[in-house]
């Protein structure tokens, strides 16, 4: 099990404004207190300790940026900043990907 | 990605809707008699689970969201549907992750499995060089395990695992077992030797020494970052810092076994009576078990310290492995028997009493290393009802009473 729980304190290098999706290759499973994710590409596994967090990933393949999926997840203005910081956490792991539009 | 202040280690400790790590035994049947096997593995028991109840259980595991299944033994590989179910499980998003010790591993075999990314494979060497692994694993069995692994690295499989249990005979050939894993792309993974199964039996024996345990602690503190150890070691970590990984006995909470004829324990090191929560054939199947079994519901409850709570230690190693304390006749409340600070040994030294295994499907052809209590009787047989029937007898009534 490679459970690497992510405690640094990050700069955000996540740009809220692009649209996201979660990689092909991660499924999402709900736990009772957040959820789990783990990618079959690279075999890690992440958690996200928090429900709203677990919308706001969900809330991605929708949305057109990343801040239009906090919105559409419920996130308040003050919740934005850690979620930003946990986003750029995943990115960083490859559990999420830009998405660019189509031709 | 901390957003609040609970540790992962403390969610856990209240389980998951499904386990994380599953391990899952699909036969008994088996190659080699491995002297520490935790399985007792040897002849294939004639309840195993049949290709159609395996598919169904991977049903369950892809509904339950579990994403990869360490499977193995026994050995798995001499099971025919072995390929069918491997294929079947990762055609339904269930990652497979299979232990072997490679007699099956050809390189065609090789090639299939380095065009699935979903496979993971680890082959066991318990030795870096043949007289030390052999002495364990069963003659030939280095040669066996080299040669899987050669075949994999041909066949351009990366990150293969080669998988380790750590005894007193091979801690000094650390830095050689990396070497090996390094020359055919291997990660090394290194895990615990437990009183499980024949463990049990050679135990004593085999565990590493406590010099040893700080030899082992100090080059996973170095080595850490590039060696699997499956969350092992979590005893070692009253040494000083915690290793990385969860450092929690995750039996029934995250992690749990499926063994080849269904029955699910509480963890891979746990297959006795006392650790049996239920059967994948019952009711409700596994998720039932998972879920509601009492036994499971209980490990999920707050864990008392007992002896240890008054340890300063206790926060990291949280008293150690459950099964370890338990084949060894050890109360479960209290130090594990490895404990580095010496509160086993005391115990060890003590009296105790080692539980009786509670199934065992070795080998018959090899003797029996565990002592077989004989009863020397001087008093006579009582007399049979009737008289013993000769072989000789031709007559089809005899010995049945005629009235």
């Amino acid at each position: 099990m490679t459970a690497t729980p992510d405690t640094r304190p990050t700069t955000p290098e996540f740009d809220l404004d692009r649209a996201w999706d979660l990689h092909p290759q991660v499924s999402v499973r709900p736990e009772p207190f957040g959820a789990l994710l783990y990618h079959f590409g690279t075999r890690r596994l992440s958690f996200l300790k928090d429900r709203g967090l677990l919308s706001v990933v969900q809330a991605l393949a929708a949305a057109p940026t990343a801040r239009a999926a906090c919105q559409a997840a419920g996130a308040g203005e003050d919740d934005v900043p850690r979620y930003t910081r946990a986003l750029a956490v995943l990115a960083r792991s490859s559990m999420l990907t830009e998405r660019h539009p189509g031709p | 990605m901390t957003v609040k202040t609970e540790r992962l280690v403390d969610l856990f400790e209240q389980g998951l809707d499904a386990p994380i790590c599953l391990t899952w035994e699909l036969t008994y049947a088996c190659n080699l008699s491995c002297t520490h096997c935790l399985s007792s593995s040897g002849r294939r028991d004639p309840r195993e689970l049949s290709t159609a109840e395996a598919k169904a259980v991977i049903d369950e595991l892809e509904a339950m969201q579990v994403f990869y299944v360490n499977i193995g033994g026994g050995e798995p590989t001499v099971r025919p549907d072995f390929w069918e179910l491997l294929d079947y499980a990762t055609a339904h998003r269930v990652g497979v992750k299979f232990s072997t010790n490679g007699v099956r591993i050809t390189p065609e075999a090789a090639r299939r499995l380095a065009a699935n990314d979903y496979v993971d494979v680890q082959i066991s060497l318990d030795g870096a060089t043949a007289e030390v692994n052999d002495a364990v694993r069963g003659p030939g069995s280095y040669d066996t395990a080299l040669r899987a692994m050669a075949n994999l690295a041909e066949a351009g499989m990366k990150n293969f695992k080669m998988s380790v249990v750590c005894t007193r005979h091979n801690i000094g050939q650390l830095d050689d077992f990396r070497e090996i894993a390094d020359r055919y792309g291997a990660q090394l993974r290194l895990t615990r030797l437990r009183p499980s199964g024949r463990g049990a039996d050679v135990w004593d024996e085999l565990h590493p020494l406590p010099e040893q345990q700080r030899e082992l602690y100090d080059w996973l503190v170095e080595h850490g970052d590039r060696v699997l150890t499956g969350d092992s070691f979590f005893h070692l970590s009253a040494f000083g810092s915690s290793l990385p990984g969860l450092n929690l006995c995750g039996a029934g909470r995250v992690v749990c076994l499926i063994d080849p004829v269904g029955d699910v324990y509480a963890c891979p090191f746990a297959i006795h009576e006392e650790f049996l929560a239920g059967n994948v054939r019952d009711e409700g199947g596994f998720a039932e078990v998972w879920r509601h079994s009492e036994l499971f519901l209980g490990l999920r409850e707050p864990q008392q310290g007992g002896a240890c709570t008054s340890c300063s230690f206790y926060d990291t190693c949280k008293g150690g492995c459950m099964a370890a304390k338990f084949f060894t006749g050890l109360p479960l409340d209290g130090p594990d028997p490895e404990c580095v600070q010496g509160h086993g040994e005391s115990l060890l030294a003590g009296h105790r009493e080692v539980p009786a295994p509670s199934g065992d499907h070795s080998h018959r052809t090899t003797p029996s290393r565990r002592p077989v209590p004989v009863t020397i009787s001087r008093s006579l047989p009582p007399r049979p009802a009737h008289p013993p029937v000769s072989a000789c007898q031709e007559s089809p009534l005899a010995g049945i009473p005629v009235r």
